[in-house]
């Protein structure tokens, strides 16, 4: 397995949110990977989500702007009430298009601009959530090379989100969300 | 799906619109391009890249939704409340002093951002002086955009997002209910002229003193950001001001140094230089 990862996107939605604090609790301020999070949140509500998560993270957690280079170093939140896709020069764009699987930002999206953007450099991580937004995302990526890990449906709080990727492919690992830290800890 | 689109495809296929018809795509982010065309394919179920070419080339109904079904013409009456509170509180008082206020909305969809602007200067007395230009170059939404009606289902939405913005009366005044759609008041559209303008290839047509240009920049690569912040900066007079989506930004244009952020969270910048 080649683990040098250029980006690790995850995606997840009710009962994600522990999960999300646990691993970026865990991983140290000079962890170098970019993180993408691609998670459901209401559309109306811009402030408090990344604020939230950024108590807990020794990373800084940005919303990122339109068009804004993706770096080492840095933790990204999709903004409520936007898509967030990743460009193949590794910038984001933002989009208003309708919201997709009833999601604004919409887990699929953000996953198959990725799988289009990075390939066979990119971990693909797929958390708690009560609809299927993202699986289809998640198998576009396993189809370009992708590394993907599913939390452990058994463990996960909502389990519809890692089943529904389950039911499309076998993806690399499935694994407890300790595991999953331990697992992005691991990388370099 | 059924056909994935390389780079390759996607430049033939915007090199062929651009040569065939007059719209230049080539600019546009291609994340969101690629992913719309995609969308075409398989609701038309177009087989192969050839077929494609050759409907856009040729039939012409296609061209039309093909150009409805790129732009993305999402939108809301007073999106993101915060900003038309700031705007109502930090750029009003500044510019409720000048005669015939002018004022534009480029890439205004279906006019719910326009009608919102007309509210708010009713509001403040000074929507008699002013003159609004709204544009956007998908023609279908310009027309209905024109009539006034909008769609009801963002009726909730739309005056969710009035309360929060906290106008001073209700926005049900402004609107009555037929045939499921909303209707605006006549009085509010005297002074808003629709026209058909293409922010890539058409040159700036006036000074004004406010240019609202808000998430139609995220379609765009930087460098045609680049460009159309250049034709806002020559469209409007000294001290005017500009309003973009609350994720777009200036930052990375040339012209970012000829603009004073006034509000950095509403994207609100005000011209300072020539
Ligand atoms: C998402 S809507 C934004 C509507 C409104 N400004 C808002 O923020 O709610 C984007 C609009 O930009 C228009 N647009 C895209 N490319 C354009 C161009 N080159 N020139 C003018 N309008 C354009 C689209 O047709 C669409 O109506």
């Amino acid at each position: 397995m080649d683990t040098n990862f250029n980006v690790i996107v995850i995606g997840g939605s009710a009962g994600s949110f522990q999960v999300v604090i646990s691993i970026l609790e865990s991983l140290p301020a000079n962890f170098q990977v970019p993180i993408v999070l691609c998670l459901h949140r209401p559309r109306h509500v811009r402030e408090g989500f990344k604020e939230a998560l950024n108590t807990k993270s020794k990373i800084m957690v940005v919303e990122p702007d339109d068009k804004e280079s993706i770096k080492r170093g840095n933790v990204y939140l999709a903004p409520a009430n936007f898509h967030l896709l990743l460009e193949l020069n590794h910038t984001f764009a933002l989009s208003t298009e309708e919201a997709v699987n009833f999601s604004r930002p919409a887990i699929d999206l953000t996953f198959e601009t990725a799988a289009y953007a990075y390939g066979k450099k990119m971990l693909i991580i797929m958390l708690s959530g009560a609809n299927s937004d993202g699986a289809k995302g998640m198998l576009k990526a396993y189809q370009k090379g992708a590394y993907t890990i599913v939390q452990d449906p058994t463990e996960a709080q909502i389990n519809v989100m890692p089943e529904s990727a389950i039911k499309l492919f076998k993806p690399h690992a499935v694994l407890s969300s300790k595991k999953i830290s331990e697992f992005i800890n691991a990388l370099k | 799906m059924l056909l994935e689109l390389d780079l390759r495809a996607i430049k033939a296929i915007m090199a062929l619109v651009k040569a065939k018809h007059r719209y230049d795509f080539e600019n546009y982010a291609m994340s969101s391009i690629k992913r719309r065309i995609e969308r075409i394919i398989d609701l038309k179920k177009i087989e192969t890249l050839d077929k494609l070419l050759h409907s856009l080339e040729f039939d012409l109904e296609f061209f039309d939704y093909f150009v409805r079904e790129i732009t993305v013409n999402t939108t809301e009456m007073f999106r993101d409340p915060a900003m038309w509170v700031v705007l109502n509180n930090e750029v009003i008082p500044n510019i409720k002093i000048i005669n015939n206020l002018r004022i534009w909305h480029a890439g205004c969809s279906t006019g719910e951002e326009v009608f919102s602007m007309a509210i708010l200067l009713q509001e403040a007395g000074l929507l008699e002086k002013s003159i609004l230009y709204a544009t956007d170059l998908n023609t279908n939404v310009l027309a209905s955009a024109k009539k006034g009606e909008l769609t009801i289902r963002n009726q909730e939405l739309n005056t969710a997002n009035y309360e929060r913005f906290k106008g001073k009366g209700k926005l049900a005044d402004y609107y009555t209910v037929q045939d499921g759609k909303m209707i605006m008041n006549k009085d509010l559209m005297t002074n808003i002229t629709f026209k058909k303008h293409d922010l890539v290839l058409d040159k700036s047509f006036l000074k004004f003193d406010l240019i609202f240009c808000r998430n139609v920049l995220i379609y765009f690569n930087m460098q045609l950001q680049d460009d159309v912040i250049g034709k806002f900066n020559d469209s409007l007079f000294k001290g005017g001001w500009l309003i973009l989506g609350t994720k777009e930004t200036m930052a990375f244009t040339k012209s970012a140094k000829k603009f004073n952020a006034v509000s950095t969270s509403e994207r609100i910048y005000q011209k300072t230089a020539i």
